[in-house]
């Protein structure tokens, strides 16, 4: 942690990066621990590249901690959240969840895809119960509580939808109770809102806001929007351009909770975290802007 | 109700094309010797249908006909599936296995049918046999590329929820392989239906592939075409079976 905070620091340049109060959980195992993770891919054809999505990554998500992750498009978020999800081997580095290292995968964490990932042919009750069922509950415990989170998520009078039938926004969400009817420990959620309208989106934040504070939960959560990020973590760890990603920032969000999506906007601290955060930011994603271009032009 | 209008102007259109057909054969074979013994009597075969109906003499082959050709598909598919998955899960014996699957299917399976009367003689089963050659392939490649394809996030969603392997199979690669038998279910019941119909014209003593054997032995243009009728009647009224099965259980692909 320490040496991720130092990191970032360096990198950070002239932003003033605030360091998270870590050092005294010593006692309290981490719920998430990834230490000097990089992720290399094999090139794609002849003539090509292995290539280094992230490298010498340091991140630590303590228990019960809410960290928002942002970064230019195609830095290697998703990649992170897979090798924490012990769905991507890291090429080097470990991994370790609640202080044990991690073996295949992580099965105290939940993960919401950025990609579509609802079985097609099961309705949206069975989709949310599919985990459930895997796991020995039968089937009219499964559906009663499938149920209840399609109603938290404003989905009642669709359970027999088909995936199909179902707009964008919806199949997010149904996604969303797959996922949260499972109640893991870890939460890992990548760009989970980012397919819903204004008020649905703020509406589902204000859920998962109440839902982690109720019972504990740590979360990962990649997002590109920034206002998103200040109003839902405790913590905003900003990743450089790609190839080998690394966290540059991180800022601490010491805004008040509970915390009200539609009203924090407003205040100063709010815009002051925005316009710090975002410089950095800014910089990051114009250097992948012009990196792609160069490879485009090449 | 312009909808309805519509349906019933395009099959007013059918069915007077096909009088029409009728009419311009009856008329042309009471014209010309040389027509009548090519073509035969639409009467005449509009006769021996109604009497292999109302006799019941017909029942016995069509039975026979169409049991073949449910016991082609269900073994085809059975083994295809069974096979296809196997193969789709294992890299190792899908790359052993591949020359020789590519190789079979790519031999003519028609000149086998004398051999299978051999092996399995003349009854039902050696056109079974044709008939799961025929099926096997088609379902085999569709539920092979399907597993493949299927998408890795699904995968990966499904173990993220605490699927074990056997779970996986069950759950999502059975499931996703059985949406791909359906989606060549026209293709591989229509098979199944020409294998069992070949298989009995290639020599066999029942079914309707055998009448028109028979039939063709003694010149009996009208009995043939009759056959021929029947099995056209009989691969129409399967495949519309399909598309209703096929409404009702694949909902969930969507239109
Ligand atoms: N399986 C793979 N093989 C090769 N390269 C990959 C693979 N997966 C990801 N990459 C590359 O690694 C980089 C990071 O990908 P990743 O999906 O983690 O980005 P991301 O930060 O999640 O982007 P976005 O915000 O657009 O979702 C990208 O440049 C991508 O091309
Ligand atoms: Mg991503």
């Amino acid at each position: 942690m320490t040496l991720a905070v130092a990191r970032a620091m360096v990198r950070g340049g002239e932003a003033l990066t605030i360091m998270t109060p870590t050092s005294d959980a010593g006692s309290r195992a981490n719920a998430l621990d990834l230490r000097g993770i990089t992720c290399t891919f094999p090139p794609s054809g002849k003539g090509e590249k292995p290539y280094t999505a992230v490298r010498d990554v340091n991140l630590t998500l303590a228990d019960g901690e809410f960290v928002a992750i942002v970064g230019p498009t195609g830095c290697g978020k998703s990649t992170l959240l897979n090798v924490a999800a012990g769905l991507l081997p890291a090429n080097t580095g470990d991994v370790r969840i609640f202080g044990q290292p991690l073996i295949g995968i992580n099965d105290r964490a939940g993960y919401m895809f950025q990609a579509e990932c609802l079985l097609p042919w099961l309705t949206a009750r069975r989709n949310v119960a599919f985990g459930l069922e895997l796991r020995g509950v039968d089937t009219a415990e499964a559906t009663r509580r499938a149920d209840a989170w399609l109603a938290r998520v404003g989905l009642s009078g669709f359970e027999d939808r088909y995936p199909k039938q179902l707009s964008g926004g919806m199949k997010k969400r149904v996604a969303l109770a797959q996922v949260l009817v499972m109640e893991p420990k870890i939460l890992l959620m990548d760009e989970p809102f980012s397919a819903l309208d204004i008020q649905t989106r703020q509406l589902m934040e204000n859920e998962l806001l109440d839902m982690w504070s109720a019972d504990k939960k740590s979360v990962f959560f990649v997002t590109h929007d920034l206002e998103e990020a200040i109003s839902l973590a405790d913590r905003v760890v900003v990743m450089s351009s790609g190839p080998a990603t690394t966290p540059v920032a991180e800022f601490n969000v010491d805004i008040p909770r509970p915390r009200d999506v539609t009203e924090i906007v407003q205040s100063p601290q709010y815009l002051d975290l925005h316009r710090r955060i975002w410089e950095i930011l800014k910089k990051e994603v114009l250097k992948s802007y012009e990196r792609g271009k160069t490879v485009a032009a090449s | 109700m312009n909808n309805a209008k519509r349906h019933s102007i395009i099959w007013g259109a059918r069915l007077a094309i096909i009088v029409a057909l009728l009419i311009a054969w009856q008329i042309s074979i009471e014209h010309s010797r040389i027509a009548a013994f090519f073509l035969g009597s639409p009467k005449k075969i509009g006769e021996t249908l109604v009497e292999w109906f109302t006799t019941g003499s017909i029942y016995k082959h069509l039975g026979i006909t169409l049991m073949e050709t449910m016991l082609s598909f269900l073994i085809g598919t059975g083994f295809a599936l069974i096979l296809g998955l196997w193969l789709a899960l294992n890299d190792m014996c899908a790359a052993i296995f591949d020359p020789f699957i590519k190789g079979l299917n790519s031999m003519p399976r028609l000149i086998m049918a004398p051999i299978f009367a051999v092996w399995f003689g003349l009854g039902i089963w050696s056109k079974v046999a044709l008939g799961v050659t025929l099926v096997f392939f088609v379902v085999f490649f569709n539920v092979f590329q399907g597993i493949r394809e299927v998408s890795p996030v699904l995968i990966a969603n499904a173990k993220m929820l605490g699927a074990s392997r056997q779970q996986l199979v069950r759950r999502v690669y059975i499931p996703s392989a059985l949406s791909w038998v359906f989606s060549s279910l026209h293709l591989s019941v229509g098979l199944a239906f020409v294998g069992a119909v070949i298989g009995e014209y290639l020599g066999s003593s029942a079914g309707v592939g055998y009448l028109i054997l028979e039939a063709e032995g003694t010149f009996d243009i009208e009995t043939v075409l009759a056959g021929v009728i029947l099995l056209t009647t009989c691969a129409l009224i399967l495949d519309f079976a399909i598309t209703l099965f096929e409404n009702s259980l694949l909902k969930w692909q969507g239109k």
